[in-house]
């Protein structure tokens, strides 16, 4: 449980990574669209897409000639990637915020 | 696969160098001055956040044209010791209308001396956003897919 979770955590930390899994979990897209909709080659897209795939985030389907990527159904646990991360980010910012000299007035 | 309770939290905590009643205030408050610029939900360009300081009261983003992003609803109002709020914001950062489909976020604070303070945060019931993915994808695979969708497009589009 520990790897994976580091996995989904790591495979987050990029990004271009993070933004085209906020895109899938709007709406399930192929390489193609992704490519279309994000400032990076189509090369780059599905490398990011095979790391989301092996952290456990995301998983694809067959659609004709397409592959389909998505959330992994079992994405509580791609959720919880996200979140941790986003507040283990949130939190260090708050640090610094409030540990800032007081300077108004 | 199954789910302990605990699989659906996410916990982290902080000790920061400030009294709690001014880690409170900021962490609630004033919430603009750390909340990570990117993760915003409004079209408009951001004005300012507001937490609305009571059991009841909303944190919103406020645009620079007035517009209005309410994505959470004050819970518990304790200071200078808990506050909790819900969590009305999907995955894809749009503002989750139904209320059984969100998750809530306690933050607790402990004055370790008198300059430092313990923050814990608990984000928790993660799961009932997951009920929503399953239904959304319900929803966008076969072709009779129902309102999720239409929602997802008009939170899309508005």
């Amino acid at each position: 449980m520990t790897t994976y979770h580091l996995d989904g955590l790591a495979a987050l930390g990029d990004p271009t990574r993070r933004a085209i899994f906020e895109r899938l979990a709007d709406r399930p897209s192929a390489v193609g669209e992704l490519a279309r909709d994000f400032p990076v080659s189509r090369p780059a897209v599905s490398q990011h897409l095979k790391v989301l795939k092996e952290a456990g985030l995301v998983m694809d389907r067959a659609a004709g000639t397409r592959r389909i990527y998505q959330l992994d159904p079992e994405g509580v646990g791609a959720l919880r990637a996200y979140l941790d991360q986003f507040w283990n980010r949130s939190l260090a910012a708050f640090k610094a915020a409030v540990e800032q000299p007081e300077e108004d007035s | 696969m199954t789910m302990q309770a605990t699989d659906t939290s996410v916990r982290t905590s902080i000790t920061v160098e400030a009294p709690i009643e001014r880690a409170f205030s900021l962490f609630t408050e004033g919430i603009g001055t750390w909340w990570p610029p990117e993760h915003h939900i409004l079209e408009a360009e951001l004005a300012e956040m507001v937490f609305e300081p009571r059991v009841g009261g909303r944190i919103l983003d406020r645009g620079v044209d007035g517009s209005e992003c309410a994505w959470a609803r004050v819970l518990v109002y304790e200071p200078p010791a808990r506050v909790v709020f819900s969590w009305d914001i999907s995955l894809s950062w749009q503002i989750e209308a139904d209320h059984e489909k969100t998750s809530e976020v306690e933050v607790r604070f402990t004055a370790e001396s008198t300059e430092r303070t313990r923050v814990e945060l608990e984000h928790r019931h993660i799961e009932r956003h997951g009920e929503g993915w399953e239904q959304m994808q319900a929803a966008v695979s076969p072709p009779n897919g129902w309102n999720l969708q239409r929602f997802a497009d008009a939170a899309r589009a508005a």
